[in-house]
């Protein structure tokens, strides 16, 4: 079979055997849960709720606002206790959150679904999404109708499925498309309706070889479906790696995959969508892998959005507490350090990592040798020994010429340098930087 | 819990600058053993001393001058010092040496501003002094095995008869395979072709080397001595000959892919090597020194910045030369 893969990239240690087999366990309800009104890329949801009001899971506690932004939901039965401002560590920055005390079990308020999806039309498909408050459950958290909105001069020839999990560590992705084949195969299906793409292919990296066999056991001959086997490399799951990896087509730089005809959505996301549209589900729970050396007993998990870390760390349990060094938003390349686990989780957690001093070497920085390893391994053919002077110089113009907007922040770079050089987190804070400028200047 | 803060990645290798450095060393003790056999202990003798010398001048310089934060022994300068070691005749005395360490260390790599910061390969700059400085010493070669009979203590290396006297009288004197061997006249680390090779594929195997950089320097040679070689076979030289001789093995595995002073990109490296390779030919065939790879690869260093400015890498979704679609 042909393994299709992308220029660069790296290998770290998968680290996926302590929790790829094992299966998706609901945890129990929370007593209480912290909704960030900032859920999703764009402008935070307003809120719709006051202390003291008594709500449903699923019901609606906060609004979308703008054209990039979703719908925030209960995710549990019980009574608004008021809102709060805590810290977002996906953001960087304090943001309110809705905290809901629960009162009760489960009292679902459902959106509009039907077990025929096929009566409904590409539209009310979009609006579903939109009121259930999909968002791109990959990391980015882009809101799933805004991506799905095709503008009329644009098609989509290739839908590609996300499905390549290429963060060491986090299997939630492998183990829902082991256990929930035929609802991500129905998933797709939605999709497929609503976008009428002329290819629809899943993209699986080829440590998850048993998800790929049992997906291609569950899909008929009749269905418009292709896999395609991913070598396993890092970032591979990344969004323009994977296009190029599928149809050897590139985004153009500060475009979107749509002006390539490709849209690409991830396998959580998939499920999302299958469970509003069938189910009437909203958006909240999701899966999430609890892993790392620091956790006792790893696993995969469904958890309500907005649990905060430490009761998800309680069930799986945690070593010395003087051992921990790092608890991570995600996996162990992209994922954000947590200050303390008494923060809240939110629509884009696939993983909570934790990390252990053992297995995070702290290294001295050299001086640049001009090994050449980090323009070897940039996905997008970046040179970013050279972008690191030009960024410590602040010269930001030239940096942005030599392509420092188009980096994804993947981290190779900093991976493979033998001179420890913080190389992908000053280009993330001189990209905010540039970006800001460029707002002042209009 | 007390809880770390560093940005993502998580994640990272567990090589080092040292781990580089050391891999450099350890490809370098093949040439080590077999110099030390043919030139005897005065050979491992002066290596030695130039490593010793060099990381003490970076030691005195970053830790007593403070030209440095603090100082990290990552063992650059024990491989400027080896190399520049292994470039030396057995002729020169200590003063000489260092003399050449002082300008290796001192004027090519701090007063640049020490490790990757350096524009010309430190060992070369201190070689290409001696070598102007020094004449005679640099250029007095010891026979193989002076040390078993002592009737013969020099000889001219098979370069300089040729350089002299034409190709005939230099492959009369050595065979083919005493070149490759190393059983010849010649700088201390240079001669055996062999040693150099195991240690180049150790590098090759740990992903230590600028790969197109020898790859392109050695092709170059081989083609231009080709075409010279057709034109008038008695006066150029076969291109077999041009290979083994001189110090060309070592400067284009070791010296010419020296990681700070040759270009990033495979494009680059390619170009550096091939415009390395085509001067070399160019001053041994019409200039007055015998060798030519010490000159050529510094000249190639010094063009390092105009090659990567030239040839970047085509980012991803742009077209060529790096220009935006909208």
């Amino acid at each position: 079979m042909q393994v299709f893969t992308f220029k660069g990239g790296v290998h770290p240690p998968q680290k996926k055997d302590s929790t790829s087999n094992k299966h998706i366990q609901s945890l129990p309800l929370p007593d209480y849960v912290y909704l960030f009104t900032s859920n999703h890329a764009g402008t935070p949801a307003k809120p719709v709720v006051k202390e003291g009001d008594k709500v449903k899971t699923g019901q609606i506690v906060a609004q979308a606002v703008g054209n990039i932004s979703a719908n925030i939901h209960s995710s549990v039965t019980g009574e608004v206790v008021g809102i709060e401002s805590m810290v977002n560590a996906s953001t960087g920055r304090k943001d309110n959150a809705i905290v809901i005390k629960r009162t009760s079990e489960d009292e679902w308020e459902y959106v509009e679904h039907a077990e025929d999806f096929q009566k409904f039309s590409k539209k009310e498909i979009i609006e579903i999404i939109k009121k259930a408050g999909i968002v791109g459950l990959g990391g980015a958290m882009f809101p799933t109708h805004v991506k799905l909105n095709i503008p009329d001069d644009k098609i989509v020839e290739y839908l590609i499925i996300n499905g390549a999990e290429c963060e060491p560590y986090i299997t939630i992705d492998d183990m829902l498309m082991r256990e929930k084949t035929k609802e991500i195969i129905t998933g797709i299906k939605i999709l497929q309706h609503t976008l009428n793409p002329k290819k629809t292919v899943i993209g699986i990296e080829d440590n998850k070889l048993e998800a790929l066999e049992t997906l291609r056991g569950v899909i008929k001959s009749e269905d418009t479906v292709e896999l395609a086997q991913l070598k396993t490399k890092y970032p591979q799951g990344a969004e323009k790696q994977l296009i190029n990896a599928i149809t050897k087509r590139e985004v153009p730089s500060g475009g979107l995959p749509i002006d390539i005809g490709t849209l690409v959505i991830n396998v959580s996301t998939v499920y999302a969508i299958y469970d509003a549209v069938i189910n009437g589900k909203p958006l909240v729970e999701r899966g999430i892998t609890l892993t790392g050396s620091g956790v006792k007993n790893p696993g995969n998990y469904w958890f309500r959005i907005g649990t905060k870390v430490s009761y998800l760390l309680n069930f799986v349990g945690l070593v010395k507490e003087d051992e921990i060094e790092k608890v991570l938003y995600g996996g162990p390349m992209m994922g954000i350090p947590l200050s303390s686990i008494d923060l809240p989780t939110f629509k884009g957690n696939n993983a909570i990592t934790v990390l252990t001093k053992e297995e995070i070497i702290s290294r001295k920085e050299y001086p640049c040798i001009r090994c050449a390893s980090c323009v070897k391994v940039c996905p997008m053919g970046l040179q970013p020994y050279y972008l690191k002077k030009l960024a410590d110089s602040r010269k930001n113009d030239v940096a942005e010429e030599n392509g420092i907007l188009d980096c994804i922040e993947c981290g190779c770079c900093s991976y493979i340098c033998p001179s420890n050089i913080e190389l992908s987190k000053t280009f993330s804070t001189t990209k905010k930087v540039i970006k800001v400028i460029k707002q002042r200047r209009g | 819990m007390n809880l770390s803060l560093q940005a993502a990645p998580h994640f990272r290798t567990t090589d080092t600058t040292r781990n580089v450095m050391l891999d450099v060393l350890i490809a370098l003790v093949p040439a080590v053993i077999v110099s030390t056999w043919i030139f005897g202990i005065r050979a491992l003798g002066i290596m030695l001393f130039c490593m010793f010398f060099a990381e003490f001048l970076e030691f005195f310089i970053v830790r007593v001058l403070k030209r440095q934060k603090d100082f990290v022994p990552d063992f650059s300068a024990s491989v400027t010092g080896l190399l520049l070691g292994m470039n030396l005749s057995l002729a020169v005395n200590w003063w000489q040496i260092l003399l050449g360490i002082g300008v290796a260390i001192i004027i090519a790599k701090h007063a640049f501003g020490g490790l990757g910061q350096n524009f010309f390969n430190p060992a070369l700059v201190g070689r290409v002094f001696m070598i102007i400085s020094f004449p005679t010493a640099m250029t007095t070669w010891y026979v193989p095995f002076y040390y078993k009979n002592p009737d013969i203590l020099t000889a001219a290396s098979p370069l300089s008869l040729f350089s002299e006297q034409g190709l005939e009288q230099a492959i009369q004197n050595y065979s083919y395979w005493d070149m490759f061997l190393g059983r010849i006249p010649g700088s201390i680390g240079e001669v055996s072709a062999l040693a150099l090779i195991i240690g180049f594929v150790y590098l090759l195997v740990k992903g230590r080397i600028k790969i197109m950089i020898p790859v392109f320097y050695i092709a170059t040679i081989m083609i231009f001595s080709s075409i010279f070689y057709f034109i008038n076979p008695s006066t150029f030289g076969t291109p077999l000959f041009h290979l083994l001789s001189g110090g060309l093995i070592l400067g284009a595995l070791f010296m010419a892919t020296d990681m700070v002073t040759s270009p990033m990109t495979f494009k680059g490296q390619a170009v550096f090597g091939i415009g390395a390779g085509t001067l070399t030919m160019i001053i041994r065939f019409f200039g007055n020194y015998p060798e030519g790879v010490s000159f050529s690869i510094l000249i190639m260093n010094a063009l390092v910045p105009l090659i990567d400015d030239w040839l970047k890498p085509r980012i991803y979704g742009t077209h060529k030369g790096g220009a935006k679609n909208a």
